[in-house]
């Protein structure tokens, strides 16, 4: 029913296009701290044409959005994935950073190691990965030191 | 009442006006952008005194109605110009984040 009525041609971030869902593909370049967001930001505006309520576009764009920020700041870039079903949106962000060693600890509230001139500029709150988990339905965190990072978050429509 | 009035009311200084005739109800001060993204709702008024290209971002994807920036702290053109093409209302003020805080409280 989605994939009916949004193809390619609306969206040319749109990879493919199946029975049952939609997907949306970007490459979130590590290098480019002015642009970080508009992946989110895109993906904001795809919902809202395919018609998503307010609730649900925000849920998927704050934690999209803190998860895009945080592959910049922490990981170099790296490749971020939304699969929009009618009954929920899979959200799956993938780097090749260095990996968070006690993902226990990242989760906590306040927890950041993001350096000053960072902070500077507002990030490094370390309130980023408890957003991610607050407005999310399902969120896994997968890393190894050295390797990189895959979160990959649901939210249910 | 709408942002073109709110505008008016606290003789802000208009840097991007993309879209006045939206209404403005209630506010969020802050400086951390995961705090206002996790916190502030939409059709709010922020008030900050960041003045970066992220506030643009958290502007659009949080869904306030406008963004204040307090302490009239210099905003560079790009910023303004992708306010522009985002859809975010910009505005400045001499005012502190409190002083102006105060004034919204019985505004929206
Ligand atoms: N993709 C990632 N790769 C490596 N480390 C990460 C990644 N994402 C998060 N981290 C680690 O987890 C910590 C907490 O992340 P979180 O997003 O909660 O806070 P933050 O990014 O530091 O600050 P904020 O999100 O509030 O601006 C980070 O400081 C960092 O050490
Ligand atoms: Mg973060």
């Amino acid at each position: 029913m989605l994939a009916a009525c949004f193809t390619k041609t609306d969206c040319p971030e749109v990879v493919c296009s199946m029975a049952d869902f939609v997907r949306l593909e970007y490459d979130i370049d590590g290098e480019n701290f002015t642009s970080a967001g508009e992946a989110s930001v895109k993906v904001k505006r795809s919902l809202r044409q395919m018609g998503f309520d307010p609730e649900t576009i925000r849920k998927v764009s704050v934690s999209m959005y803190e998860g895009e920020i945080n592959m910049v700041i922490h990981a170099d870039g790296g490749k971020a994935t939304v699969d929009i079903y009618d009954d929920r949106i899979v959200i799956v962000l993938a780097d090749r950073g260095p990996g968070i060693p006690d993902i226990d600890l990242a989760m906590q509230a306040g927890y950041s190691t993001a350096p000053d001139n960072i902070r500077s500029l507002g990030f490094g709150a370390g309130m980023g990965l408890p957003n991610m988990a607050k407005y999310t339905d399902e969120m896994k965190i997968e890393s190894e030191v050295g390797v990189g990072t895959t979160v990959t978050m649901v939210v249910k429509v | 009442m709408t942002v073109k009035e709110l505008a008016e009311t606290l003789d802000l200084k208009p840097l991007a006006e993309p879209d006045t005739e939206r209404e403005a109800k209630g506010c969020y001060a802050g400086d951390l952008l995961s705090w206002v993204m996790g916190r502030a709702s939409a059709d709010e008024v922020w008030v900050t005194i960041m003045t970066n290209l992220n506030i643009v971002a958290v502007a659009t994807l949080a869904d306030v109605s406008c963004v204040i920036v307090a302490e009239e702290a210099e905003i560079a053109a790009d910023v303004v110009a992708k306010a522009l093409e985002k859809g975010v209302n910009l505005y400045t003020s001499p005012l502190s984040t409190y002083a102006l805080c105060a004034k919204l409280s019985t505004l929206v």
